[in-house]
């Protein structure tokens, strides 16, 4: 009878610690021999021959990885910060405003990007920009940039907007009544408070841009492979662990700004 | 004198949700005149439109209809950020990423006035809110109290011509809000500055208020002075919402200038002081506070004849319950000097004696 007066626990039906466990295993298992085969001396990526940073040192050294990599920053950066002003203009947008007509479809509009097929979205970009570049000759980045800018606004508009909403709005009223103008009460209280948001919203939008392999594949010109897209043409010919190097290091930016992001949540407003 | 006039509101009334189906009318055509350096106090229950009062003279809505007067001047179009008033929030809404030096500075800040003339205000309101040691800290690590003053300092600072306060004490535990209610006054004095306070709760607005305004439905019921609206009390909401009340049916039966003589239930006729304003009508309900009558247990003087039904001692107080032959009990109050009580058997018939000078007629 002692066990019935305790308070339900999902944690004592049976097998639950088993699945989860089950669950953490599936997840994180298969990213141990990719990181242990990293260091491999050896060429093969499944025959391991001793611990080396050979295949980091040569994919510092190799050319191409190199201008993918910085191709992949550059693009990622400057995609997460206009991607990120937008994402504000927008959370602004549908929460510090009068209610009005058609505010949720605008707020559902901002996120489908999240739900649409990213083959889909990929597809009719690739036909739309060659509409584009067939009228105007220009072949450029901004295809690329423009192209991971409009799909990194929803990642960043949540956290922002999920900040606005758990911001107390008497905080701006009492700005208000202390003489602050609403530009002044914006840049001195709202802005401020907003921030973790803002920069958590970049992070995630960075993250997103640096990994995004499908629609880059399909909006790159020649010569625009990002780190992702060079890692995929690598594949297809012979595989060697410099790929796992290049994973690795990929794997652990990611680690690194997932952490800082669910940080920048967790601070109080 | 009216230039003594701090806020006038004009046939105020505020329509939420106007043109819609859950139009809400918060305010309905309210009109009072509050002095310069008063402690000016609206009480009423929740959703009587005390708050909303408040904030159309702040200026985070606009009325509806009527007009809002600071010294004489219309700034009803005003946005809250062009009026010389300032408001103490309910939670204290204090910006919690900046100090409590920045809190009290900020308005100062905004008005665009100089860094030395803010750290020289900033300094003044920390003293005068006892709070100098805990300048530096964050808002997160001070308490609730402590929270309490830097609100009240942060909006005194910019020296606003009228201060609002929206139940500031709710927050607080008993103690510590029967302190600040002291030191509200003590600032009010010390400033000199209108107060306008809203609160809930009948206790604290009479024990702190120069004037207190009874609402209730988005309209003014009473306004006048604590012991006038205790004694004098116009109608049945303002005489049950302050303090308790006993009710009583009674019949007109004369009535001049000065006196009324009217008949009890029970067929006893008795004169009192006839109201202003009596109604026609010869049906009028009568207010007696429990204090103001006594237990009787021979046969003079006797008003009204009951048996004594429940004895319950609340310290200082005594109270008996009377059955009288109505819906309620009739409640008296009795003192208890030098921790005596008079000792009546539960069921004895008594009696209820009441000086006619101290019943209401209530116009309801």
């Amino acid at each position: 009878m002692a066990t019935s007066s305790r308070p339900f626990s999902i944690k004592r039906m049976p097998g639950f610690s088993l699945l989860a466990l089950t669950c953490f295993f599936a997840l994180y298992m298969p990213l141990a021999p990719l990181v242990v085969y990293s260091f491999n001396a050896g060429d093969n990526i499944a025959l391991w021959e001793g611990l080396s940073l050979r295949w980091y040192v040569s994919a510092w050294e190799n050319d191409l990885v190199q201008s993918a990599a910085i191709r992949s920053v550059v693009v990622a950066v400057i995609a997460s910060v206009v991607a990120t002003s937008l994402a504000t203009m927008a959370a602004l947008g549908t929460t510090r405003t009068r209610p009005y007509r058609g505010q949720t479809s605008i707020y559902a509009m901002v996120n489908q990007p999240l739900m649409v097929p990213e083959i889909v979205t990929a597809v009719a970009l690739l036909i739309f920009f060659a509409l584009i570049k067939e009228s105007t000759g220009y072949h450029g980045y901004a295809y690329l940039i423009s192209a991971h800018t409009a799909f990194c606004i929803p990642f960043a508009y949540l956290p922002i907007r999920a900040r606005l909403e758990g911001m107390d709005r008497v905080l701006e009223t009492a700005a208000a009544d202390l003489y602050a103008t609403p530009w002044r009460s914006f840049t001195r209280v709202t802005l401020p408070l907003l921030l973790p948001g803002i920069l958590a919203g970049a992070m995630l939008a960075f993250v997103i841009s640096l990994d995004d392999v499908v629609i880059t594949e399909f909006v790159k010109s020649a010569g625009q492979d990002t780190l992702p897209t060079y890692m995929l043409g690598q594949l297809r010919r012979t595989i060697t662990p410099e790929i796992n190097a290049i994973s690795t290091v990929l794997l652990g930016v990611s680690v690194v700004m997932v952490t800082i992001i669910f940080f920048l949540s967790r601070k109080k407003a | 004198m009216s230039d003594d006039v701090a806020v006038e509101a004009r046939g105020v009334s505020k329509i939420f949700g106007a043109s819609t189906d859950q139009e809400v009318r918060a305010l309905d055509h309210v009109s009072v005149s509050i002095a310069q350096n008063e402690f000016f106090t609206l009480l009423g229950p929740s959703g009587c439109g005390k708050t909303t009062l408040l904030r159309l003279i702040a200026g985070f809505e606009h009325p509806t209809d009527g007009a809002i007067l600071l010294e004489g001047k219309d700034i009803s179009a005003l946005p809250p950020f062009q009026r010389p008033v300032n408001t103490v929030f309910q939670n204290y809404a204090l910006f919690p990423h900046m100090t409590v030096a920045q809190n009290i500075g900020f308005g100062l800040e905004m008005q665009g006035q100089s860094k030395d003339e803010v750290a020289n205000t900033v300094g003044a309101m920390l003293v005068l809110v006892k709070m100098e040691n805990l300048k530096n800290r964050r808002i997160d690590q001070i308490s609730g109290g402590q929270q309490q003053r830097v609100a009240l300092a942060r909006a005194l600072a910019p020296r606003p011509k009228v201060l609002l306060l929206d139940e500031p004490l709710s927050a607080l535990d008993l103690k510590l809000r029967k302190e600040m209610q002291v030191e509200l006054k003590r600032l009010q004095h010390e400033t000199g500055i209108t107060f306008i306070f809203v609160t809930h709760d009948q206790e604290e607005a009479l024990t702190m208020s120069d004037r207190v305004a009874v609402m209730n439905e988005g309209r003014i019921l009473q306004v006048g002075a604590p012991h006038e609206i205790y004694n004098r009390p116009h109608d049945r909401f303002v005489a049950d919402f302050i303090g308790d009340t006993n009710f009583m049916p009674a019949e007109v039966i004369e009535h001049d200038e000065s006196e009324v003589r009217i008949r009890l239930p029970s067929g006893i006729e008795i004169t009192v002081p006839a109201p202003p304003g009596l109604p026609q009508g010869s049906e009028v309900t009568l207010a007696i506070r429990p204090e103001q009558a006594r237990i009787v247990t021979d046969s003079d003087a006797i008003s009204i004849q009951g048996s004594l039904t429940d004895e319950i001692y609340i310290g200082t107080d005594t109270q008996y319950r009377v059955d009288i032959g109505m819906t309620s009990p009739f409640v008296v109050r009795v003192q208890n000097a030098n921790g005596e009580r008079a000792r009546i058997p539960l069921g004895s018939r008594v009696g209820i004696a009441v000086d006619p000078r101290t019943i209401q007629i209530l116009q309801d």
